[in-house]
């Protein structure tokens, strides 16, 4: 459990106080449990940087970076969701299928027209509100276990996108399209869109009381409602977040694309892909230790690695060997510390 | 918080204190079999001739494949583990077969060795990985699943190769026949008895209880002298070595395809965890677990019935296992 604790308020000098915040930032970073994830993140991009260069392929160029950046938005964004229910001992398998029915609600609601932007993009946060809502009360009020859980609402939502949709449908305006493809100088609009999204789950991680309350639920359940907080509305509240999440990738996706399509979400791999992520990045899967940073370099790590598959033409199967192979052996090392 | 605490221990009373507890224990898991029962009836009351032999043991037989996976699911479980490999351990158990074989029966029983080999080959390393490198299983497995699904067909160069032989998918398909009343009685069917058998005699012994012991608290089981690991370890090669045995069992009824195994470690966690087992470890019986999948094979079968098929399946089985979940917590929170 992280230490919840406010700082004492003592009186003391300023600049004592000043260096000692400095110290303590600097252990802070080094006792992060994000320090190891960049460490193995800067690992994997010198190795993989050697192989390509003896390849003849060319890694450490702007715009093979950017592409790089460019690869981890939509898995970054779900996967900053997907800590916050996993920090809280959670999880969520229902990402991928809400992911493809964002999009595709999002894709017909514009319709191609440019005023149908905004009804469309709070159709869509509506959708997550409401699915995330459903996940929080099944796993809470009705005592569902959230693997099982969000697995049943991953069922509902395949039915009802296999009933209505057989195929890409809708189309987005272009200036909605524009968005996924925009890029300030050399970094990509949509770069600034996962920043910000991972800054603002860092802050409520970090600086709110509902922050405190996932890592308290998380780091035991019992305890914190015996503490007296309300665990069922963190509970529900965190899945809220997660979903609003998988919605925001899946207009994303959408505006990538042009249009919305039914097995978006699911070719992406993006449930089980942003629970690897997560564990990649230093968060326990039992929940109450770990942060979004982490989750970020545990996203960089995959898509070096997909990046560099890329340049060495490797067969799409040994590519998924390599790549469980890589999953399993990381988290062998965090273990070993 | 076992089952058996519920009981006060009565000193001198040794029959009537064994027949409370067996009663709670029933109280504690029975919600499945009641379960199990409105939907044998339902779907009887739908289609009379169901409950006759021979359609009724065509159902144990399509049964048969997930009721095995569950039991291996079930062990994996209850020690606190999980395992997602076993869909793909599965597809690679059938992608194998018909390529080893190619049609030729005499390869057939070297094949069923080699087979039963992957499969506990597999469980041993996801066994060693989740234990002694101390790699969470959820992850240790889901890695397991990327390297056989991109393994088998690597090998095989992207789409299933070869064709089984017909004596090869006998095992799925045939049984023994002549039997008066019920004219054939699929191996399937004897299979899924005997590992039905074997699996809850293996749960009353040592073993079981270590396992059990080690799902609860690690910790104490480790300190009353549980070689924990080793208990572990011993849980994934049962679940592998199941797996391999159901992929011989659904090579037999289906072809060979790339898609046979896909969602089957879902479908053996849902129906263990219908049958009342914690995910996390510690609580549930492996009979259960296995008439939990019998419960959701009746429920495909009722949902066929109802004609809601293809597109909107999906949903209304999303919603049934909700439902069946969230009941079943419910009544074993009350039997308690």
């Amino acid at each position: 459990m992280t230490v919840v604790d406010p700082p004492e308020q003592s009186a003391g000098s300023r600049a004592s106080r000043r260096s000692e915040r400095v110290a303590g930032w600097r252990v802070g970073i080094l006792a992060s449990p994000a320090a190891p994830v960049y460490g193995a993140l800067i690992g994997i991009f010198v190795i993989a940087w050697i192989v390509v260069t003896i390849h003849g392929g060319t890694f450490l160029t702007v715009p093979n970076v950017v592409n790089m950046l460019q690869r981890s938005v939509a898995l970054g964004i779900v996967s900053a969701g997907q800590t916050v229910v996993i920090l809280l001992g959670s999880l969520d398998l229902s990402v991928a299928q809400l992911i493809s029915l964002a999009s595709l609600l999002a894709a017909t609601t514009m319709d191609g027209q440019d005023a149908n932007v905004v009804p469309a993009i709070a159709a869509v946060l509506a959708l997550g509100v409401g699915v995330g809502l459903a996940n929080g009360v099944i796993i809470t009020k009705l005592r569902v276990n959230a693997f099982i859980a969000t697995l049943g609402t991953a069922l509902f939502i395949s039915g009802i996108i296999q009933n209505r949709w057989d195929g890409p449908a809708g189309a987005v305006p272009k200036s909605f399209e524009d968005l996924g493809y925009t890029r300030f100088g050399v970094i990509p609009l949509s770069f600034f869109l996962l920043a910000v999204i991972v800054v603002v789950v860092w802050f409520i991680l970090r600086n709110t009381r509902f922050g405190y309350r996932i890592y308290a639920v998380g780091g035991s359940e019992d305890v914190s409602k015996l503490s007296g907080l309300r665990t069922h509305r963190t509970i529900i509240a965190a899945h809220v977040v997660c979903s609003l999440t998988a919605v925001i990738t899946g207009l994303f996706l959408a505006s990538r694309l042009g249009a919305g399509t039914p097995t978006v979400g699911t070719d992406g791999g993006y449930d089980l892909e942003s629970i690897a992520a997560v564990v990649l990045g230093g968060t326990a899967l039992a929940g109450g230790r770990g942060g979004v940073l982490g989750t970020l370099g545990g996203v960089f790590i995959l898509a070096v690695l997909d990046n560099t598959f890329n340049q060495l033409e490797l067969n799409a199967f040994l590519k998924d060997v390599v790549r469980g192979v890589i999953l399993i052996a990381a988290i062998a090392v965090y273990a070993l510390r | 918080m076992s089952t058996e605490n519920a009981t006060t221990p009565g000193f001198g009373d040794e029959t009537g204190d064994r027949g409370r507890r067996l009663l709670s224990s029933l109280m504690g898991t029975g919600t499945i079999f009641v379960l199990l029962l409105i939907l044998w009836v339902w779907i009887t009351i739908l289609n009379p001739s169901f409950a006759e032999p021979g359609p009724f043991l065509a159902y144990l037989k399509r049964s048969a494949p997930l009721v095995i996976l569950a039991a291996g699911a079930y062990f994996v479980l209850v020690s606190g583990n999980f395992d997602l490999s076993v869909g793909s351990l599965v597809t690679v158990i059938v992608v194998v077969a018909a390529r080893l074989i190619d049609g030729d029966p005499s390869n057939t029983w070297p094949v069923i060795v080699l087979l039963l080999v992957i499969g506990v080959v597999v469980g041993l390393v996801n066994g060693f990985i989740s234990t002694v490198l101390r790699v969470p299983s959820f992850i240790t497995t889901l890695g397991m699943l990327l390297i056989l699904n991109g393994a088998v067909f690597l090998w095989t160069g992207g789409a299933p190769r070869g064709a089984l032989a017909d004596n090869f998918r006998s095992i799925g398909r045939q049984g023994i026949n002549g039997i008066p009343w019920i004219e054939q009685l699929p191996w399937s069917v004897l299979l899924l008895f005997a590992i039905g058998a074997a699996s809850a005699l293996l749960m009353r012994s040592d073993f079981g209880r270590q396992l059990i012991a080690t799902g609860d608290n690690e910790r104490a089981a480790r300190l009353s002298g549980v070689r924990v690991n080793r208990v572990r370890i011993l849980a994934f090669v049962l679940s592998g070595t199941l797996a391999a045995v159901a992929g011989i069992l659904l090579a037999g009824f289906g072809g060979v395809s790339a898609q046979v195994g896909q969602g089957l470690e879902f479908d053996a966690i849902t129906a263990c965890v219908l049958g009342g087992v914690v995910l996390g470890g510690g609580r549930g019986s492996v009979v259960a677990a296995m008439a939990g999948a019998l419960t959701l094979e009746a429920l495909f079968t009722w949902l066929n019935l109802q004609g809601i098929s293809g597109a909107l399946e999906d949903t209304v089985q999303g919603v049934i296992i909700i439902a069946a979940v969230s009941f079943a917590s419910y009544r074993l929170r009350g039997a308690r």
